[in-house]
């Protein structure tokens, strides 16, 4: 069985709970933690890779606790056409993954760092962040 | 001794290619390294740029006649309405328009995909653009409707006109609230999370010449990539200093009008652009170039990022209210670092003006200047400045 890639997304309740630990106890799962992160403003992410059985059932508990579940499918890309720089993006950005290069003030975006929540695809003030599925 | 030059003079030293020309941004290291008085005997011409939304832009599109002819009353460029109160097939299509049917922020936050910035772009891209219009029919115009396709080429004339452009300061938005706005300063989080700014700082045209000493009436510019003007102050030319506790923080609310030809402009320049529960608009490409005459005008183009200051404002309450105030001034220095401190809490700051883009313009226009391409005018009328103490009114209500 291959594994479900996901991305969680919380806020500051769920950071405290240990809800990796009931995916595994609970649901009988293999999770592998890709990449978890919390920022300064306590908003959780985490990207997972889930194998079991249960994972639907599993995945449903995240649900009913408020998480948002996300299958990993998709990719952000900056169109580099479309780009002006002008740092808009900078602000919002959950994890720096887009940021600005000082002092050139040139904006960067570290695909690896990128937790997909899109933000970034509503706010670009040119369009210029594209979602690749 | 200090020195004193003219727009003559400095025109013949760009005419046999030996006029010395450096950016805002190289001034300041000049300065710096050879301190003023020699910088300013030095240096011939400042540039300056900046790129950002400029939301009073807009175009007068002249269509040329049908068969029959027609005196177009209603006017649609890609569904966008163009203003056309004004001869037959004349129309002014402005930046933020949009279509009859868009949902705007009955679907908040809208999402403003395409209004009326985005058609100019679409136009100086070389794009088809779909005319539709009507008329109610006169015995000289007789025709009723047309829906055709045009391009900038096949239109007898496309002149840029941008009533206010090129602000010189600006607010530092921020939001005390507890839910997230949207803004034509862009998306700003709850309780001081984040902080947007948008000037070029100590490349920013007005921010330069704060005294509207060389900049005014008929100045040429770098405008939307290719040659435009200065048609007068800007609406909302609100010009004054900055002063807190005896320190002068640089300048205030100076604007222009700016002008010129559509179909020599680029799209690079011209950028239609969208702002999430706000609008749309159109992001502009200008650059100024500041010659220097005197040793004062150096002075104020040499100013640093360390001396320009921005009013911080809160947008989630005291700027949609009109409650007069702010929450005290952050320089660009600070600005541009990423990181401020706003009542003690440390706040993320991004800028909405690009800084790259910035730049670019005002490597361009140096480029134009050194290779003589690109000759300075003197004003035919200067513009009011900070002296003439304009106070801004709002709308009294019965």
């Amino acid at each position: 069985m291959s594994p479900k890639r996901i991305v969680l997304r919380f806020g500051t309740d769920i950071s405290v709970k240990p809800i990796v630990y009931r995916l595994v106890k609970d649901y009988d799962l293999v999770v592998n933690i890709v990449k978890a992160d919390v920022n300064p403003q306590k908003e959780g992410t985490m990207i997972l890779e889930v194998i079991g059985d249960q994972s639907e059932a599993g995945l449903n508990y995240l649900r009913n606790l408020g998480v948002s579940v996300q299958a990993l499918n998709q990719e952000i890309i900056r169109n580099e056409e479309k780009c002006v720089m002008c740092g808009a993006c900078t602000g919002i950005c959950p994890t720096g993954a887009l940021y600005m290069e000082r002092p050139s003030m040139e904006v960067r975006f570290d695909g690896d760092q990128c937790v997909f929540c899109k933000l970034c695809v509503k706010i670009c003030p040119m369009k210029a962040m594209e979602v690749r599925l | 001794m200090s020195v004193e030059k003219t727009y003559a003079e400095i025109n013949a030293k760009i005419k046999s290619g030996k006029a010395v020309v450096v950016t805002a941004e190289e001034l300041i290291a000049l300065v710096e390294e050879k301190g003023l008085s020699k910088a300013a005997q030095e240096v011939d011409v400042v540039t300056t740029g900046t790129f950002a939304p400029m939301c009073s832009s807009g175009a007068f599109l002249s269509f040329g006649h049908t068969t029959p002819r027609m005196k177009m009353q209603k006017v649609w460029l890609n569904g966008v309405p163009a203003y056309s109160g004004i001869a037959a097939v004349d129309a002014y299509l402005g930046a933020t328009e949009m279509p009859d049917d868009d949902p705007l922020n009955s679907n908040y936050p809208g999402e403003f995909r395409y209004g009326g910035g985005h058609v100019i772009h679409d136009l100086v891209a070389r794009k088809p653009v779909k005319l539709k219009a009507t008329g109610y029919g006169t015995d000289c115009y007789p025709r009723r409707n047309l829906e055709t396709i045009i391009t900038l080429d096949d239109i007898n004339e496309a002149v840029l006109f941008n009533p206010r452009n090129c602000y010189q300061n600006y607010n530092c938005a921020v939001n005390l609230t507890d839910r997230t706005i949207y803004t034509y300063m862009g998306m700003i989080k709850p309780h001081l999370e984040n902080a947007n700014f948008s000037t070029s700082g100590q490349l920013s045209p007005l921010l330069k010449d704060p005294h509207f000493k060389t900049i005014g009436v008929g100045t040429k510019i770098f405008l939307g990539g290719g040659i435009g003007y200065v048609a007068w102050n800007g609406t909302q030319h609100f010009p004054s200093m900055m002063n807190v506790d005896g320190k002068e923080l640089g300048a205030a609310g100076g604007t222009l009008a700016v002008t010129g030809d559509l179909k020599q402009m680029s799209p690079r320049w011209l950028v239609g652009t969208s702002y999430l529960g706000y609008g749309a608009t159109l992001s502009v490409g200008i650059g100024i170039p500041i010659p220097i005459l005197n040793e004062e005008i150096a002075r104020y183009a040499a100013m640093k990022d360390e001396d320009l200051y921005a009013p911080i404002m809160d947008y989630g309450e005291a700027y949609p209210s009109l409650t007069p105030g702010n929450l005290g001034y952050v320089s660009y220095a600070d600005l541009k670092s990423g990181k401020i401190k706003i009542n003690g809490k440390e706040v993320i700051t991004a800028p909405l003006s690009s800084m790259p883009r910035a730049r670019e313009i005002a490597a361009t226009l140096k480029g134009w200047i050194q290779r003589g391409e690109f000759q300075l005018t003197e004003p035919v009328k200067m513009l009011p400045s900070p002296a003439d103490g304009f106070i801004a009114h709002s709308i009294k209500e019965a």
